[in-house]
């Protein structure tokens, strides 16, 4: 790698490591401050001024979320309309990726971006009738298949990048070797394309997961996403900050651990650029 | 183009016999149907609703282009259009200055990178729901924490979100947190492309830091900063969970923006007519703005 911190001038590199410091202080204290307040009783979390650092701390809060709530549930749901979602998106987008970018069809690519530009909420008036007519309103289908609104196109548009940074001469060797344009596609630029199904499969599952409103306005009382379960418990009874932060942390967990276990992954993948190295 | 030395791939020229691209079509098929199902038929449905005047429970009727000669003269819609071109702006300019300016950071060596980006990249994949529910209250005028931590530095207290005139930018704070890490990320990847030859040659010719930034790296990383800039427009343009969860449009209509709108008026007050012809709208809003983004990006890159 070609930019070092200078040895040059400790002032320099005190600046450097206050500007680090700026950076990833607001992450840090807004996650601490999220831990804080799960852990501690009800009288320190509305105290004033604030009580930092829970003393004893406390699993109460944890606990209340599990028994006044019917979070497993919730939870399962959630996996089944993520997972599902993401691997359909996967099966249709990965194939798509590269027909549009081999095919150079950027107008389809547009297509594309349009529908990951399209507010959610626009899918959901027709999409409401539809699936009241079909009586899915309610069910987990209804929302697995409003978050492939969520999880195809930007599989689609990871992949188009990805494989258009693959060079066209790679498959052209293997047609003059007698390949059949899937076998190049399976053999020979899937594989190399396998980092940008990562990151495509990572941040859809992230997206998709995150996604709220689409179980606000399709999901019953049994078939809503963690995100909405979670806002909904709030409305219904005047819900304490200690239990509320305890189930916030325990919605966006898996996303946090997601983001450390693969965090590789996103950042290489995004910042490779296929071969080019 | 840059060529790949690879073991085991023939270096030597093939002819690139170009395959016409029909051939290509069938691959993006399936996840053509699939989006012509699940968003082209729901486009389709929209416009046809929209000059329908329909609310749930009620008849059907034909109502021409009432609908939206309704919408222009809507003082409540038009403010949420201005409210959320505003909020656009600056959940695009801020993200962009201090994401380039930590992927700059970032692309640096120093000890505990990794652990430190990993860290800087959480916000953006938390949860918007769950992080918003924390920063209400931490935003709470009396007993929030970020009112007592100003307290300390001798700020007075701010109203946050439960004041007009602060809770736009105390709502485009929120996004600052959350999007910055995506800007960086995708200006990081431009970066790992950069030559190290012109910066060594600038290092001999004593070019400064900044010089060196703005006459060799920002120009090669200008097309990759358009594309955070795309993508930042769309996400902000089409904002929902952190403001409805947090001010759920208020006080007032005060931080109403077009997404609030058309969830009130479709899952709210049911006017699900009057909801797709606010949907066209916001449609014709973002495809053009769109548009020219996508038509700026292309510029840059054959101009990088």
């Amino acid at each position: 790698m070609s930019n070092r911190v200078e040895s040059g001038g400790i002032w320099r590199k005190i600046g450097f490591g206050f500007s680090v410091f700026a950076l990833v202080s607001p992450a840090i204290l807004i996650f601490l401050w999220m831990i804080s307040l799960s852990l501690k009783n009800e009288l320190d979390n509305t105290a004033y001024p604030p009580v930092f650092i829970p003393n004893p701390p406390t699993l109460a809060n944890y606990f209340e979320v599990f028994e006044k709530n019917n979070f497993l549930l919730y939870f399962w749901n959630s996996i089944l309309v993520t997972g599902g979602a993401v691997l359909i998106g996967l099966l249709v987008g990965v194939p798509a990726g590269y027909g549009i970018a081999r095919s150079k069809a950027h107008r389809t690519a547009v297509m594309i971006l349009i529908a990951r530009m399209t507010p959610a909420l626009s899918y959901l008036i027709p999409l409401f009738l539809v699936f009241q007519i079909l009586g899915l309103i309610g069910s987990i289908w209804a929302l697995l298949i409003t978050h492939l609104v969520i999880t195809v196109p930007i599989i689609v548009w990871v992949m188009i990048g990805y494989f258009e940074g693959i060079p066209q001469e790679l498959e052209d060797a293997a047609y003059v070797d007698g390949a059949t344009l899937w076998q190049s596609f399976r053999y020979i630029a899937l594989p190399l394309a396998r980092p940008g199904m990562m990151v495509g499969a990572i941040l859809a599952f992230i997206f998709s997961w995150n996604n709220f409103v689409f179980s606000v306005v399709l999901g019953g009382k049994n078939s809503r996403t963690l995100p909405s379960a979670v806002y909904n418990s709030l409305t219904f009874e005047q819900i304490s900050w200690g239990p509320l932060a305890a189930a916030a942390l325990l919605v966006t967990l898996p996303v946090i651990i997601l983001t450390v276990a693969a965090q590789r992954e996103i950042v290489a993948g995004l910042s490779a650029g296929g071969l080019k190295d | 183009m840059t060529t790949i030395d690879q073991p085991g791939i023939a270096t030597a020229k093939v002819t690139p016999h170009q395959l016409p691209p029909r051939r290509y079509y069938p691959f993006a098929i399936p996840a053509l149907v699939l989006m012509a199902c699940v968003i082209i038929f729901p486009w389709l449905f929209t416009l046809i609703m929209s000059v329908m005047d329909f609310k749930v429970g009620g008849a059907v009727e034909f109502v021409g282009l009432s609908n939206y000669i309704k919408l222009f003269s809507d003082e409540r819609f038009l403010g949420s259009v201005g409210r959320t071109f505003w909020f656009t702006l600056l959940a695009v300019i801020f993200p962009i200055t201090l994401g380039t300016a930590a992927a700059v950071i970032f692309h640096r060596e120093f000890p505990w990178r990794g652990v430190l980006r990993t860290i800087f990249i959480m916000p953006m994949m938390a949860t918007p729901v769950a992080v918003a529910l924390v920063w209400t209250m931490m935003f709470h005028p009396q007993l929030g924490v970020l009112n007592y931590l100003l307290s300390i530095i001798g700020i007075a207290p701010f109203a946050w979100v439960y004041d007009p005139n602060t809770v736009i930018f105390t709502l485009v704070l929120v996004e600052v947190w959350h999007w910055t890490p995506l800007v960086m990320l995708i200006v990081l990847g431009g970066m790992a492309a950069l030559p190290t030859d012109p910066y060594d040659s600038a290092t001999i010719d004593g070019a400064t830091d900044w010089q060196m930034f703005r006459y060799i790296t920002l120009p090669l990383i200008l097309p990759y900063i358009m594309v955070a800039v795309v993508i930042r427009t769309i996400d902000a343009l089409k904002v929902f969970d952190t403001i409805f969860v947090i001010t759920q449009g208020g006080p007032g209509t005060a931080s109403e923006t077009l997404n609030i709108f058309l969830y009130l008026q479709a899952f709210q007050f049911y006017n699900l007519g009057y909801a797709s012809a606010v949907v066209v709208v916001f449609f014709v809003i973002i495809v053009a703005l769109s548009l020219l983004l996508l038509y700026m990006r292309q510029r840059m890159k054959w101009n990088a």
